[in-house]
């Protein structure tokens, strides 16, 4: 179909036609924030395995308290929704990438998207309980 | 597909291994991993503010030879994901596209890796377990 054709039948420019479509969307947002979240978690990550190591050899009352300190809880609540978002970003790319028939792909997406939700709903909440219940 | 008359990319049965396409796909197995290990991450933290049984049961099961195991294996996935992104992070920054950097900075990663795990688990094992 000719430049012309799109012009005589729907009397829009090319160019409208071509908008939104492709990797237009939102590819770059979510380039980007793959990216940013993956910095965070460079550091994040690496706080989180020495902290755990640590909570994993003490006794439950030092475990508890040591994750409702005010900085542990920040961290640890901040932690936690960067990697279940970095995660669905991921796991979008390979699922983009290998599942090639449409309502698997968006199935498989919607319910990755929701585990994650509930996944970090449920640790914030955990961590809030801790923090907040002496 | 079958008309096509471009060249087709070789299958992999017949590509040559090397070890900067074995780290793409490592990233990407390493990922998938760690996402499924996020949900230990909830559990754990569930399991702590629920109380201390419910915790020393947890830290039972992360102490059992399967858990032991398991955790040998996040803990690797984790540090090799970890030193790999950063890998990314700095060609993504456009730094270390020569071929010759690329294979060592993916050599790199895997020896990252593998030193970090030792640590941490000669930590682990001097500490007494993993419970």
């Amino acid at each position: 179909m000719s430049a012309k054709d799109v012009v005589l039948k729907d009397r829009r420019t090319p160019l409208k036609t071509a908008r939104g479509l492709g990797s237009s969307q939102s590819g770059v947002g979510h380039w980007w924030t793959q990216r940013v979240t993956a910095a965070a978690l460079v550091l994040l990550g690496v706080w989180f395995v020495v902290t755990v190591l640590w909570l994993l050899h003490v006794d439950y009352p030092t475990a508890r308290a040591a994750v409702g300190r005010p900085w542990n809880a920040l961290l640890l609540i901040a932690f936690v929704l960067t990697m279940f978002w970095h995660a669905v970003l991921g796991l979008q790319v390979v699922i983009e990438d290998y599942v090639h028939i449409r309502w698997k792909e968006v199935v498989l997406m919607v319910a990755i998207k929701f585990l994650a939700v509930l996944g970090a709903l449920a640790s914030v909440l955990a961590v809030l309980r801790i923090a907040l219940t002496p | 597909m079958a008309d096509t008359q471009r060249p087709l990319s070789p299958h992999l049965q017949i590509y040559k291994r090397q070890v900067q396409m074995m780290t793409s796909i490592v990233h990407r197995a390493t990922g998938i991993a760690l996402a499924v290990g996020s949900l230990l991450v909830v559990a754990g933290l569930m399991h702590l503010a629920a109380g201390e049984q419910s915790f020393n049961h947890f830290r039972a099961i992360i102490g059992s030879p399967i858990g032991m195991i398991l955790m040998l294996g996040w803990t690797w996935a984790f540090f090799y994901h970890l030193c790999n992104g950063i890998r990314h992070l700095v060609q993504d920054a456009g730094a270390g596209y020569e071929i010759p950097q690329f294979i060592r900075s993916s050599w790199l990663s895997i020896a990252g890796s593998i030193v970090l795990t030792v640590l941490v688990w000669a930590y682990v094992l001097m500490a007494g377990g993993a419970a």
